[in-house]
């Protein structure tokens, strides 16, 4: 088994850097440059070449690289096109934010989409389950703008009990973070919980149907300890699975997230970034949330590899 | 106390289908077992047995519902019980040991923790006295290291050695009725004797009644006191065993009976073909490079013979079909066809050689494209290596459908509108549509019904003696080759370890010990051969059953 | 006579469809047929059914629903009923035509993946990896950022991500396919690939693949109005869904609800389609699970 998680981490690394080529890759592929991008309309030879000469666009692709994989490996980020500050500390503030938000609405979205999924599969086919199914399929269908939207106009604006804007600074006490950060939580939370209930559901439904289930009722043991002594530790693998998956995508929807309640995180950094075609901003945000995704990825399958009992005890 | 411990009246379970509809598996069955007496249950898939034998505990699998009829246990009506009665009495005097261990056991805890649970959560036994138990049922049953193999997963023990845990696991509380489904089917013939034996030991010295659940006569003749024969979910006939094997009343019992017996061919000694129509000559092959799965085999085929090969698994004789037919290229030796060597490569034949070696598999549902109609599967060969089109195409499938004893109106039909016999016909058909010189069967009538499999048998006999067509017949089934086979070559592992006339291999003594072992597990329709066995050529075996006197 | 020919169901006429699949439909995929079948239509009829046009001027901001206008205006004085129903043009047909584009590749790239194996299979499946490695969106944010939101930047984008997806389904399907003994029985006839993939494969494969087209079109389309939603995608002033929820957002602080008819809409779709995806899963796993019902 050792043999087996070295193999994955190996790959993990692999992988990042795989990922990082790619980014990179993924900013060389304008048929101009990015200096004629960034003047647009104004370009003229002069201020292409001025701007190309301060950006060092002019030696090859391979060195730029390696020298800003170099850099950011060493916490420099680069400089933002537009004010020229250094790009670190803006995403260290924000990047904190980001995982403050994605923390809380984790926190609450596990535990409920998990119990429901045990509780769906548990009383399969009954009006608890189909109710569950039909509403999951609206949510997972819902985009996430539209739910914060929802929130906002029934919560912030009609009842007044939370802010609608998610503007946090330094000096807000804890529970004045907190009330900011409920409803772009709870709408984080909406569709996530959806997926991962399905999957849970799914899992477990898998589990109870195999034949050492049956054999468990035929020796006449009562139902919940069929369920939680002889289901569970065999379903606990897909669902860790499932969970990390989740968070995975949780970063990916927290960037929208972010944007509809004007969030101060990476994700709206990096969108506003987008708008404004500042390339090294976008680089280095870019590589981070891939970086974080790849590192979920890995842990999920790590786990499942450390939760399988026939991996644990080879013969 | 009457001896009477279980009686089924007038049973009846619906199944829903996976359309909606519900349809009767069991109807109206009457069933009667008393203390220590074994009952078999005999039918084909589709029988309804093993329903049967959980209505006894009064279970249904989900999807099925008993609707009907009383469940009478030691005197109380099950049906009329709640749940949490039965529940009590599940595992503790009612036990049930399933077809397949290695699906029934929680892959993610250990033996002991399984098989001690009964006696446990039921309040039977405490944990100390429930392992102990646990580990004097192993010793009974003749596992390897009874103290220790309990605190196995059941993913580090064998199969054969997981039934008997499982075996075990039933008996802890001292059940009075023991189910018994197909205990021994997806073992291979050597390790289900000893199986047999053993637990047939322990339920004659505990005295349990059980329903024995099989589609095999003779394994539940060695162990039957009676015998109830089902068919789609009604009873057709019940007795004593000795009445049932040897005087049946109904003629669905006599067709089970003897279906064992469909083709027969004279038991002479066969020499050498001279001029093979396949020979394989010194070939070894392997999947990986590393491991050999073929040893230098040398095998020959004459024409209009039927050569069997057989072994156990893992004895690679459907590795050897694939070499056959250039699916997988021997690393050393090759294969001649008709006295030219064959090139070792599927793409490098000619589109000759391919057509005149053919083969038909072991499951009929997905050896043909669900999508095509009989008449496309059949005559597409036609098309592809004689050119047949239009109407001569037409007629030639009719014709061909008319030597598998099927009426031209199955031309239109779909596979998944056929029954598995049919099914398979069709598949012969669309060997038979090559013209070929030889026919490669892999355990063609393994997935088939007994019944269903004599016919199929009888075809390829039939087809064998009007076009001299030679078969390379693929099976672990020993009982069948008796009587089909020309010739027998017996593998193990990878090598030939015996091979000759069938008559000289199934009569001993054999020349090999592990022939020798292998023809003695076959079991045979009679009620002492398990006996007899036991006693003659116990030597052979790893069991230390007591022999009855 | 033996056995053999008892159980067989009569004879049914042959048919090459099965109509039987819509009639078995329950009433929500019903209702998500109708969704889907409503859409199609305005996307086609689009300028006919119109009240006003794209950019026209009708009246004052944001102006509740009327019997004149069953939606409203938007944020500068449109009518939105109006620019739904041209913003379903763009909308539903940039997203069919990444999912058309994704699927052309993915599925060619998976069946050859699965039925040559080895190195074209190793190299594909590599790629892809790699490419799956990173969130969809984060890869797109970084080609925008470059590129900028021209349709077909758009359209390209969503193609080459989302065809890793249909190459990893379609690979997975044909492998499926390809193991199964009737394929062999080809291959040992000696027919050639192309035979093997259009005639033995393919028509196998057909229903998996068209739930997944389901599923991609609903991914590809979320996904354009998400863009456009953070201001990335469609540029204003074409009407897109998206867009629409961005302009009219604000509303949402002062109680208008503009902001959500188009919202709502992009969720009509999306379930409408998933309703019909998932009787199509739950008709095949119905069919696998009827074949494996037959020990009793």
């Amino acid at each position: 088994m050792l043999n087996l998680l070295l193999r994955r981490l190996a790959l993990g690394v692999l992988t990042l850097w795989a990922v990082s080529v790619i980014i990179f890759a993924g900013t060389e592929i304008l048929p101009g440059d990015v200096a004629t991008a960034i003047l647009g309309q104004s370009a003229t030879p002069e201020n292409t070449a001025a701007i190309r000469l301060k950006l060092g666009l002019n030696r090859p692709p391979q060195e730029r690289y390696i020298e800003w994989l170099g850099d950011f490996l060493q916490g420099d980020l680069g400089m933002s096109l537009s004010g020229q500050k250094p790009i670190a500390p803006q995403v260290g503030f924000r990047l904190g934010n980001t995982l403050m938000l994605a923390f809380f609405a984790a926190v609450i979205a596990v535990p409920l989409a998990i119990t429901l999924g045990l509780v769906a599969a548990i009383k399969q086919g009954t009006v608890f389950d189909r109710a569950i199914s039909i509403l999951t399929l609206c949510a997972i269908s819902l985009p996430e703008y539209l739910v914060g939207g929802i929130l906002v106009v029934v919560v912030a604006v009609n009842l007044r009990w939370l802010p609608s804007l998610s503007n946090v600074s330094d000096d807000m006490t804890f529970w004045q973070v907190l009330s900011i950060l409920i409803l772009p939580a709870v709408t984080l939370t909406l569709v996530t919980v959806a997926h991962m209930m399905r999957m849970t559901r799914a899992a477990v439904i898998g589990v109870m149907n195999s034949p050492y289930i049956e054999m468990a009722q035929l020796k006449g043991i009562r139902n919940w300890r069929v369920v939680v002594q002889h289901a569970l530790p065999n379903v606990l693998s897909p669902i860790i699975n499932v969970v990390v998956l989740n968070l995975a995508y949780l970063v990916v929807g927290v960037v929208i997230v972010e944007v509809v309640f004007v969030y101060p995180g990476m994700g709206k950094f990096m969108v506003d970034a987008v708008s404004k075609r500042d390339v090294p901003v976008v680089q280095a945000c870019g590589l981070i949330f891939a970086m974080i995704y790849v590192g979920l990825n890995m842990t999920a399958d790590i786990l499942s590899i450390l939760a399988n009992p026939r991996l644990r005890h080879p013969k | 106390m009457s001896d009477l411990l279980l009686e089924m009246r007038k049973l009846r379970v619906e199944a829903r289908g996976a359309d909606g509809a519900t349809n009767r598996i069991v109807n109206d069955v009457d069933l009667k077992l008393e203390r220590g007496e074994v009952l078999g249950l005999i039918g084909e898939s589709g029988a309804g047995k093993s329903t049967i034998g959980l209505a006894a505990m009064a279970f249904a699998r989900t999807g099925c519902r008993i609707t009907g009829g009383q469940v009478i246990f030691d005197g109380t009506d099950l049906m009329t019980q709640d749940e949490e009665t039965l529940r009590e009495m599940r595992g503790v005097r009612a036990a049930y040991i399933a077809q397949s261990a290695a699906a029934s056991f929680n892959p993610a805890k250990r033996l002991n923790d399984q098989v001690c649970e009964v006696a446990i959560r039921h309040g039977v036994m405490s944990e100390q006295d429930a392992v102990k138990r646990a580990v004097e049922l192993y010793g009974k049953l003749h596992l390897p290291d009874p103290d220790s193999i309990g605190r196995r997963y059941p993913h580090q023990v064998s199969g054969g050695q997981l039934q008997r845990v499982m075996s075990a696991m039933a008996m802890t509380c001292g059940p009075d009725l023991l189910i018994l489904d197909e205990p021994t089917t997806a073992l291979d013939v050597t390790t289900q004797i000893e199986v047999l034996a053993t637990v047939r030991d322990l339920i004659r010295q505990n005295n349990n009644a059980s329903l024995y659940i099989t589609h095999d006569l003779a394994v539940v003749a060695q162990i039957a006191d009676r015998i109830m024969v089902l068919r789609d979910g009604e009873m057709v006939e019940e007795g004593p065993t000795d009445k049932i094997l040897n005087d049946p009343d109904e003629a669905y019992t006599k067709e089970l009976v003897s279906a064992r017996q469909a083709v027969v061919k004279p038991r002479i000694q066969v020499a050498l073909p001279e001029h093979p129509v396949v020979a394989i000559k010194n070939v070894t092959a392997s999947y990986d490079g590393r491991v050999d799965v073929l040893k230098k085999i040398d095998v020959v085929i004459g024409k209009g013979e039927t050569v069997a090969i057989v072994g156990e698994s893992g004895s690679g004789k459907s590795t050897l079909a694939r070499v056959v037919t250039g699916l997988l290229p021997p690393r050393e030796g090759h294969v001649e066809f008709n006295g030219k060597p064959l090139s070792a490569a599927l793409r490098q034949r000619s589109k000759d050689d391919l057509r005149r070696i053919q083969m038909i598999y072991q499951m009929p549902d997905v050896a043909m494209n669900p999508r095509q109609s009989v008449a496309e599967i059949i005559g597409r060969p036609l098309t592809f290596y004689f050119g047949l089109t239009g109407q001569k195409r037409d007629r030639r499938v009719i014709e061909l459908l008319a030597q598998i004893d099927m009426d031209p109106v199955f031309a239109e039909r779909l596979p998944g509108q056929l029954s598995g016999g049919q099914k398979q016909r069709v598949c012969i058909a669309r060997a038979l549509a090559a013209e070929p010189d030889i026919i490669i069967c892999d355990e063609v009538t393994s997935a088939l019904d007994q019944v269903v499999a004599a016919g199929i048998l009888k075809l390829l006999d039939r087809l064998q003696k009007a076009t001299d067509i030679a078969y390379m017949f693929i099976t672990h089934d020993l009982g069948i080759v008796k009587n089909i086979a020309d010739r027998t070559v017996v593998m193990y592992q990878g090598d030939v370890v015996e091979q000759g006339s069938t008559v000289d291999i199934f009569t001993p003594p054999q020349k090999e010990d592990y022939t020798r072992k292998l023809i003695a597990s076959v079991p045979e329709m009679r009620t002492d051969w398990l006996d007899e066995v036991l006693r003659e050529r116990g030597d052979l075996f790893d069991i230390d059953a007591k022999v009855p006197a | 006579m033996t056995s053999i020919d008892q159980d067989v169901p009569p004879a049914l006429p042959r048919r090459r469809f099965d109509w039987r699949f819509f009639v078995d439909m329950p009433l929500a995929s019903k209702i998500g047929m109708f969704i889907i079948l409503v859409n199609l239509a305005v996307v086609v009829l689009g300028g006919w059914l119109a009240p006003n046009g794209e950019t026209e001027f009708v009246g004052g901001i944001w102006m509740p629903p009327s019997a004149e206008h069953l939606f409203g205006t938007d944020q500068i004085g449109r009518d939105i009923l109006s620019r739904i129903i041209y913003g379903a043009r763009t909308s539903v047909l940039i997203a069919l035509g990444a999912t058309l584009l994704s699927f052309s590749m993915g599925i060619l790239m998976g069946f050859s993946a699965a039925v040559m194996g080895g190195a074209v299979d190793q190299v594909f499946s590599r790629i892809v990896d790699a490419l799956m490695a990173i969130p969809t969106l984060i890869l797109a944010l970084v080609v925008i950022s470059v590129l900028g939101s021209e349709v077909y930047v758009l359209i390209l984008v969503i193609a080459v991500l989302d065809s890793t997806r249909v190459f990893r389904l379609s690979r997975a399907i044909a492998m499926d396919v390809t193991v199964m003994e009737f394929v062999e029985a080809a291959r040992l006839r000696g027919e050639g690939l192309w035979w093997l993939m259009r005639r033995e494969i393919l028509p196998n494969t057909v229903m998996p693949l068209i739930a997944e087209f389901g599923l991609r079109f609903c991914f590809a389309f979320l996904f354009v109005a998400a863009l456009s939603f953070l201001g990335l995608g469609v540029q204003p002033p074409h009407a897109d869904w998206g867009g629409m929820v961005k302009e009219n957002y604000n509303g949402l602080s002062y109680g208008i609800i503009a902001s959500l008819f188009p919202a709502g809409a992009i969720a009509l779709l999306t379930i409408g389609v998933n309703l019909v995806v998932d009787y199509i899963l739950a008709r095949q796993n119905r069919s696998a699970a009827a074949f494996e019902e037959q020990e009793l």
